[in-house]
């Protein structure tokens, strides 16, 4: 289904109605210009004017700059280079103990600490926007979760060159 | 060569595969082209469809409906409510080579099961030493040569013509017992292959169109609900037949040849249908994330073998290429272990389609052209894939969920990628099983199996634009339902319930939650001889994140209770529990030995007259920031009784008084804009750089500061996996001759 501009803000804010979201957005066959309908919609959102590659999650992208491409939130805050792992350039807070895991669940419906278990919760180190929280045993590595492959999507699926590039 | 018999009847040494090739050719030229040209069967082209797209879509739909119909008028033959009442069945149509070129509605987790049994044969020559035969029909429920766990049994019978094997038709039930080592069907005392029960190994049961009487007898005697196994059976068997009628009646209309054509590119458009919606939809590149499935058996398990406490390593590596195909490699899986969560390949590779037809082929043709496009590593040795027949395979589901919930987590960062946010699934939560067991009800004297499949509605994670579904969602069966309580009573006589209710705080939290759980009460009644295990995980961790700074829904727990007043309640007229909605609930209207514990399943236990046991079922995982939940639809779920008013306060920073009475949440603005500013304070002075907490980690990893489970866990995969092992040590920079002990 076709959607506009308009829809595809309120998609992205979650304010769509859900006749429309199931009228219009849901249903196959998609639009096939949402990538770039979303992607100048997240850039008239931002205050700053390096162009948007791909979006990682609801406040981090992928960006070109002079500098090369990187990781940047939409506070404005660089993150690191895009190849790298984002997670290591935030600030984390981990909850293992009990009293700190039934802050968020009850008793009895959260993990027994004895088993040291982590909630591991990722902030943006500028504005403290939670990008990422990993359920993970202790000990266990931070996941780069999603490397994207940037040139082959806009040269091999789009047939033009990444905005960074043009 | 041993002799076959065409459908005259008389016996001939002709093979029984197209224009005069055995099945073994047919199946290695298949392998072949494939191999030589990336296509099924080296279809370059789909001439008919193109040249008469009328005709061929005609003849898919003509297929889908048979299967679909099969479905829809064998479940009638079933007494058993897990196939009538929830629609544990399903029919699947294969070629020679069994290849599948479609599916019905219902289970479809085995599209590829049957596929794996039907080359099983081919492979160890059933044409020439068992004999394949019009009218023959064939059993199979051995998770290694192709089934998802014991109790799913399959049926398959060969379509002919003209002396020719056509295709193969595959029924598939879920048992409500399967004859194991304890009463009920997804067993979790079972830790190997001699305590499972009933296997049939692409046994040959009957030939004529005629179950063979000793088969009959073999099996009827091995479970404890012959009747069910019966009906069941003759439930998988005529919708076979049935589906075997439409492929001849269509054969009949278009001719052999146009239908053997159609075979092939029904496969290839489905191969390609695959590779052109990863364009569509995803976002090259790679894709990570990890699931973990505790086994607390140290205090719960039976053989000493069980008895410890472990912690099964799921990870998930997904690549999408330049070319549409997808990459799903599970390399650093756990070993295999004395538990019932070992699951075949062909099990996991029946989890992949279960999945790709929710999350990205939900109006395609789906069929193996999906399996052709998608290259999978379950790796040998590991429990995705232990290649040991001596394994417990009861309960491979314990394996296969929580691995797609981090497929599904994969996926859906392409869909994000892609602005598809619409069709983002943060993941699910995981069945496991209710209760399971049975009695003597005492009025009958009889037997009444414990099975109920209201398991079947759990939490769905939430997207990128909405909340979860709430307690309406079952991952392996997109449409199956609860069932009404009083079907689950018709069969579970001595097992009423004393109710079901919404179960609040089990959903993830975000900026948009999780679907919430359920939970049930129910009670020991004018029955004997009543044995009970639960099976409801993850209890004691976590098996899966939330999605973008969304949590994990809650975890879940045991509570049962013995020895209670609940009859001299009822005869003072004294309230009596009906659930135990916030934990501990239960205990305010019973008096009585109440067992409570943190693990989510208990191995079966005697209960007696008036003895209760709870259960309830998961929430979904959350999306997002929970600070970005807007105040109302907070206050929405407190209302509706997702949420309790202090676990909003703590984790929304929505402040207010709520009037049990009425349901209504009286907001205070002032109070919520001032808790959420003090969270997000918070969160700047408890948190460090995560270069900090590398630094501690490590250090802690080097002391072997973590618990035992997650020791073996680390152990038992640095021994498994090299690959894993390197990368693992090089995340934390330890030297290459770093292990855990």
């Amino acid at each position: 289904m076709a959607t506009n501009n308009d829809q595809i803000e309120k998609l992205i804010e979650g304010e769509l109605s859900w006749q429309e979201l199931r009228n219009d957005v849901l249903p196959d066959p998609k639009d096939q210009q949402r990538f770039e309908t979303t992607r100048a919609v997240l850039q008239s959102s931002v205050d700053w004017d390096n162009p948007i590659l791909v979006p990682l999650n609801d406040h981090l992208y992928v960006v070109g700059t002079d500098e090369g491409r990187k990781v940047k939130a939409d506070c404005g805050a660089v993150l690191c280079d895009a190849g790298e792992n984002w997670k290591m350039h935030t600030d984390v807070r981990v909850r293992e103990d009990s009293d700190e895991l039934e802050e968020l669940y009850t008793t009895w419906m959260s993990p027994d600490e004895d088993w040291t278990f982590q909630l591991r919760e990722f902030f943006c180190p500028n504005c403290y926007e939670q990008l990422d929280v990993e359920a993970v045993p202790a000990g266990y590595p931070i996941l780069q979760k999603f490397d994207p492959d940037i040139d082959t999507f806009y040269e091999d699926w789009q047939d033009e060159l990444a905005p960074d590039k043009r | 060569m041993s002799k076959t018999v065409d459908d005259t009847g008389d016996e001939t040494d002709q093979p029984i595969g197209w224009d005069g090739q055995t099945l073994q050719e047919m199946l290695a030229t298949s392998e072949e082209l494939l191999e030589e040209t990336d296509r099924y069967y080296g279809t370059e082209t789909l001439e008919l469809k193109d040249e008469d797209p009328f005709t061929y879509e005609q003849m898919f739909a003509r297929v889908r409906g048979a299967l679909v119909n099969a479905r829809e008028t064998a479940l009638h033959v079933s007494a058993s409510p897990i196939v009538r009442e929830i629609g544990e069945l399903s029919f699947q149509l294969y070629t020679p080579e069994g290849d599948c070129i479609a599916p019905s509605t219902g289970i479809i987790v085995h599209v590829h099961t049957g596929s794996l049994a039907i080359k099983y044969m081919i492979e160890e020559d059933y044409e020439h030493e068992r004999g394949i035969n019009p009218g023959d029909i064939f059993c199979n429920n051995d998770n290694e040569l192709g089934n998802v766990h014991t109790t799913d049994v399959h049926t398959i019978v060969p379509i002919f013509h003209d002396g020719e094997l056509v295709a193969w038709a595959d029924g598939v039930t879920h048992e409500v017992d399967i004859g194991g080592m304890t009463r009920g069907h997804d067993q979790v005392a079972s830790t190997s292959r001699y305590e499972d029960g009933l296997y049939a190994t692409c046994e040959k049961i009957g030939d004529d169109d005629e179950l063979y009487q000793d088969w009959k007898d073999r099996a009827q005697r091995a479970v404890r609900t012959p009747m069910y196994w019966d009906l069941d059976e003759k439930c998988r068997l005529s919708g076979c037949h049935m589906l075997r009628t439409a492929v001849e009646d269509m054969i009949d209309d278009v001719g052999v040849e146009q239908f053997k054509q159609f075979s092939r590119e029904a496969i290839e458009e489905g191969r390609i249908t695959l590779e052109e919606r990863v364009k569509e939809r995803l976002f090259p590149g790679t894709y990570r994330d990890a699931s973990f499935m505790p086994v607390p058996f140290e205090e719960a398990g039976w053989k000493p073998t069980s008895q410890q406490n472990m912690l099964n390593h799921l990870p998930v590596e997904m690549e999408v290429f330049a070319d549409g195909s997808l990459s799903v490699d599970m390399e650093g899986a756990s070993p295999p272990g004395p538990h019932p969560y070992n699951s075949a390949a062909g099990s996991m590779q029946g989890g992949l389609w279960v999945s790709l037809t929710q999350c990205l082929l939900h109006d395609g043709k789906v069929n193996d052209g999906s399996y052709f496009a998608v290259d999978t590593n379950f790796p040998e040795g590991s429990v995705v894939n232990p290649q040991d027949p001596s394994r417990s395979y009861h309960t491979s589901w314990g394996s296969i969920m929580p691995s797609y919930n981090a497929v599904w987590k994969n996926l859906s960062r392409g869909f994000f990628a892609r602005g598809f946010r619409e069709e983002v699934v943060t993941g699910y939560s995981e069945t496991g099983d209710t209760l399971q067991g049975g009695g003597q009800f005492d009025a009958t004297e009889e037997y009444f199996p414990v099975g109920p499949f209201d398991l079947s509605c759990q939490g769905l994670g939430a997207s990128a634009v909405r909340d979860g579904l709430d307690h309406g969602y079952a991952m392996w069966n997109p449409e199956a339902d609860m069932g009404d309580i009083e079907e689950w009573e018709i069969v579970e006589w001595g097992l009423p319930y004393l109710g079901r209710e919404l179960k609040p705080n089990t959903a993830g939290h975000g900026k948009y939650r999780g679907g919430a759980g359920w939970g049930a009460l129910r009670v020991v009644a004018g029955a004997s001889d009543v044995s009970l295990s639960k099976h409801v995980r993850p209890g004691v961790s976590f098996s899966t994140s939330g999605l973008h700074g969304g949590y994990p829904q809650a975890t879940n727990y045991s509570v049962r209770a013995h020895e209670t007043d609940l009859h001299d309640r009822f005869d003072d007229r004294e309230q009596y529990p009906t659930g135990d909605r916030l934990p501990e609930d239960l205990d305010e209207n019973i008096d009585g030995d109440i067992v409570r514990t943190e693990r989510g399943l208990y191995f079966p236990t005697t209960f007696d007259e008036g003895d209760l046991v709870y259960y309830h079922m998961g929430g979904g995982p959350g999306y997002g920031d929970p600070l970005e939940r807007s105040v109302e639809r907070v206050v929405a779920d407190v209302e509706e009784d997702i949420y309790t008013p202090d676990v909003v306060e703590r984790v929304y920073g929505v402040v207010g008084e709520f009037d049990e009475a009425s349901r209504t949440f009286d907001l205070d603005e002032e109070g919520t804009e001032q808790s959420k500013a003090e969270i997000r304070e918070r969160r700047e002075t408890e948190s460090q750089p995560a270069s900090e907490f590398w630094e501690t980690e490590r250090e802690r990893i080097q002391d072997g500061d973590v618990s035992d489970p997650v020791t073996w866990m680390y152990s038992g995969v640095l021994d498994q996996s090299e690959e894993w092992g390197a990368q693992f040590r090089e995340f934390w920079d330890l030297p290459a001759e770093f292990d855990m002990e």
